[in-house]
């Protein structure tokens, strides 16, 4: 027999009844409480100084296999889990056969550490991580105004390092490149004009100096691809 | 069964060269292989895969072909969500991975549910699908769908077969893969031409993917680092969950809580992990776990969690669980530490090899006399309990414990999903592993009967044929998947299928009653047929059982009859379960009685 049940040996019923009746328990509210907390992600609540994460940005970049279904996979994760993307911006590396992914996403600490977690867990990612620092980030802008003051669009796109693409009678294209900050200059600039479209890539990223964007990942020398330990 | 005759299948070639790019097929001793399917066949074979649980189809079927003279043993099962349940039951008891097949298109989608099932409870399984053949993929195609974008978001990883002479590799690598680190489900999508193709490539030994069979211990810092905090604790608690079972590290677990002394409590995916009879024990904890569990994860100061994801009908609300606790978590996924509860000492590696670093780590047993005093006392308290007035209806907890009393330890329990499931993990004393077979993550209606023939292959497989394998249901999921019930007469499967019915999809009914004003919208099932003369109908013995004179003849009836037998027990329809934490509530609030909710 497996069990310790009150049962007979002759198979009657087990003496269910012996035991406490609900209403001889402690209610609910009758029982001891500890007076701790955690909070929302787990973590336990200090009284004196209560731990409250704010969000932050925070540029992610991941070295991942090409293959076919990749990039489904780390936006299938992202949106499954409801992390809170900014952008998403995918290309090759100098390495043939991997591609590098950035990510800019708004989460607090315990969120930014899940979706690197959870982007390692996936096959073809071969390294994760966040840049670290200030990183060194980009953003390709097309944008298309109205042509009504040609003059003035060129002067504002001269003063943010941009370059004309087309320009015609009613609409001219410019392609605005830098920072989130630049960006976000440059379109207040050119909002005066009438902006009818816009494209924006989303940034991209590189760790500065000798630091490795992904971890694990060994940035090349001139004429030597970056590799990687495994 | 099919037939296994295991001959190597002629060469239409005649070839008996060497294969090109196989340079272990020589070390594996692989036959060499001739199609895609035959490439297949061969690479689970030499990953040591014993048994198929799958429905045939008009994509897959150069698989099967392949299959005709294979080791593997096949069942042929009634629908694929059986085939999908059945290996994934078969994997939780040999605690290999569990191998399914389908066709394409409606084939595939029925294997979701089980997919998904296998997914939340990280058990390793395999699911080979069909496909079209590669030039019609993208066309909508008769019996086409996105296998593998239907299953990437549960899958450990999912593959699309692009050739006839890496299909095997593939196959091999997603077996090894689904029980490598943290198992979980894989799936390898099979177009028709690929497996039809011809190849001269043997596949090579099967090895996991890098960087997917981490480094079972952890950091030894660490380690004693969480040594001390345990050897400081005044209330230590240990919590084994499904994990430390999958690492087959129950042995270790025993023996960490053992030598310190440290109470325990399981999840219920963890339910066999320690023996419910050792006094140390508290059994498991959670929404409907014991009261005395869920004050022990309450009040303890040092949570030793070992192989739980933290879910949050363990949990209930994150503020109030354990909230003075320390935490240990030991997690062979590095994703599980601090994702629902921070962890203060986080272990990353093997259950089993952990704890055996912790059992050697930790110099002194922490000073806890006074907290097992409580445990205890707790124990005293909130035991579980029902009763069994003369007037009601049979309780269908008194089945429970009947069937427990009449079998042996080493008996394997399977269930679907509801109240049925409740009782039988309050009112079965486990005490081994793998031998508590559920639906936890998903809590799929249904699991119980396909996963009953998955557990008597597996029973059989592994050599123990005498071992009982019961089932218990209820009539809401039996009524799914019943037809299940054709595979075990057909092949004689010796299972009991205890039905508790109380004509009510009854966790709905109690839900409604206790947060829905009592209105029953869609959980009546009064129109339930009679499970006794249906599983006569299928030829199974079948039993039906309303007084509790009934029970215990019945029980020895149905355990002694060589096939499946089945009993209808009519149980009391307005039977609860309880203990009961409310969704999100506090777990040392539960309550004992309806009118606490």
């Amino acid at each position: 027999m497996s069990g310790d049940s009150a049962a007979s040996e002759t198979g009657a019923r087990p003496d269910a009844d012996a035991r406490p009746a609900p209403d001889e328990q402690p209610a609910p509210e009758e029982r001891p409480h500890p007076e701790g907390r955690r909070n929302l992600e787990g973590i336990r609540i200090d009284p004196v100084v209560e731990a409250e994460h704010e969000s932050r940005r925070a540029v992610i970049s991941a070295l991942v296999e090409d293959e076919p279904g990749v990039l489904a996979r780390v936006s299938g994760l992202v949106s499954r889990r409801q992390f809170n993307i900014e952008s998403l911006t995918v290309g090759p590396t100098t390495v043939d056969g991997h591609s590098r992914i950035t990510m800019v996403v708004e989460e607090t600490d315990p969120g930014i550490d899940q979706i690197e977690k959870q982007m390692a867990k996936l096959k073809p990612v071969i390294s994760v991580g966040e840049v670290a620092g200030n990183a060194v980030t980009a953003e390709l802008v097309l944008l298309k105004v109205q042509a009504d003051d040609p003059a003035a669009v060129h002067a504002v796109t001269e003063m943010y390092d941009g370059r004309t693409l087309d320009a015609g009678p009613r609409t001219i294209t410019v392609q605005l490149t830098g920072d989130e900050a630049r960006i976000d200059d440059a379109l207040d600039a050119f909002r005066q004009f009438g902006i009818i479209e816009i494209a924006r890539t989303g940034q991209t990223a590189l760790a500065r100096g000798d630091t490795p964007t992904a971890p694990g990942e060994k940035p090349g020398t001139a004429g030597e691809p970056t590799t990687h330990d495994d | 069964m099919s037939d296994t005759a295991a001959q190597p299948r002629e060469d239409p070639d005649g070839s008996e060269e060497p294969t090109e790019g196989s340079g272990d097929a020589a070390d594996t001793g692989a036959e060499t292989v001739s199609t895609g399917a035959d490439s297949v066949v061969t690479a689970l074979e030499a990953a040591g895969a014993e048994t198929a649980f799958g429905v045939q189809g008009g994509a897959i079927m150069p698989v099967y072909d392949a299959l005709y003279t294979s080791s593997i043993t096949h069942v042929t099962m009634a629908h694929e969500q059986g085939a999908v349940h059945a290996a994934d039951a078969y994997g939780v008891v040999t605690g290999d991975p569990g191998l399914c097949l389908a066709t394409s298109g409606p084939g595939a989608t029925n294997l979701v549910t089980g997919i998904a099932d296998a997914d939340m409870d990280s058990d390793a399984m395999l699911a080979l699908t069909g496909q079209v053949p590669t030039e019609f993929v993208g066309n909508d195609a008769f019996q086409e769908t996105d296998t593998i974008g239907v299953t990437r978001p549960i899958t450990k990883h999912n593959y699309f077969a692009s050739g006839a002479d890496t299909v095997g590799d593939t196959v091999g690598e997603a077996f090894e893969l689904s029980r490598s680190g943290r198992p979980g489900p894989t799936l390898v999508d099979l177009p028709k031409d690929v497996t039809q193709d011809e190849t001269d490539r043997t596949p090579g030994t099967a090895t996991p993917p890098p960087g997917s069979d981490p480094d079972p211990n952890a950091d030894p810092d660490a380690v004693e680092e969480a040594a001390r905090a345990i050897e400081a604790a005044e209330r230590p608690l240990c919590l084994f969950g499904g994990g430390v079972i999958k690492a087959d590290a129950s042995d270790a677990a025993r023996t960490f809580a053992r030598t310190y002394d440290i109470p325990v409590t399981t999840t219920m995916p963890g339910i066999g992990s320690f023996p419910e009879d050792e006094d140390l024990c508290l059994s498991w904890a959670g929404m409907h776990g014991t009261g005395y569990a869920n004050m022990a994860i309450t009040h303890t100061d040092c949570l030793i969690a070992v192989g739980t994801r933290f879910d949050d009908r363990l949990t209930g609300g994150i503020d109030t669980f354990a909230p003075e606790a320390e935490v240990v978590h030991v997690d062979i996924d590095p994703a599980e530490i601090s994702k629902n509860v921070h962890a203060d000492y986080p272990l990353i590696g093997d259950a089993g090899h952990v704890l055996d670093q912790l059992t050697a780590a930790v110099r002194e047993a922490p000073d806890a006399s006074a907290w097992r005093e409580q445990c205890a006392e707790w124990k005293e308290t909130y035991p579980l309990t029902y009763t069994t007035p003369e007037d009601e209806p049979l309780k269908p907890q008194f089945v429970v414990e009947a069937f427990d009393e009449a079998t042996d330890d080493d008996t394997i329990v399977t269930t679907g999903v509801g109240q049925h499931q409740m009782w039988a993990s309050q009112f079965w004393t486990y005490t081994e592993p793998r031998t508590w077979v559920s639906s936890h993550g998903l809590g799929t209606m249904g699991y119980g009967v396909p996963a009953a023939v998955g557990a008597r292959v597996a029973a059989d497989t592994m050599g123990e044929p005498d071992r009982d394998v019961v089932c218990f249901d209820g009539d809401g999921s039996f009524l799914m998947t019943m037809q299940e019930l054709s595979v075990a007469v057909r092949e004689e499967m010796d299972v009991t299928i205890a039905v508790l019915n109380n004509e009510y999809i009854g966790m709905v009914r109690q839900w409604q009653d206790a947060f829905y004003e009592g209105r029953h919208m869609a959980s009546d099932y009064t129109w339930m047929p009679e499970f006794d003369k249906l599983a006569e109908a299928f030829g199974a013995l079948g039993l039906r059982v309303d007084d509790y004179d009934e029970v215990a003849p019945a029980v020895e009836e149905a355990l002694d009859y060589d096939g499946p037998a089945v009993i209808d027990f009519h149980v009391d329809p307005e039977e609860n379960v309880l203990p009961m934490v409310p969704s999100g509530g506090a777990n040392g609030q539960f309550a004992t009685a309806e009118d606490q909710l």
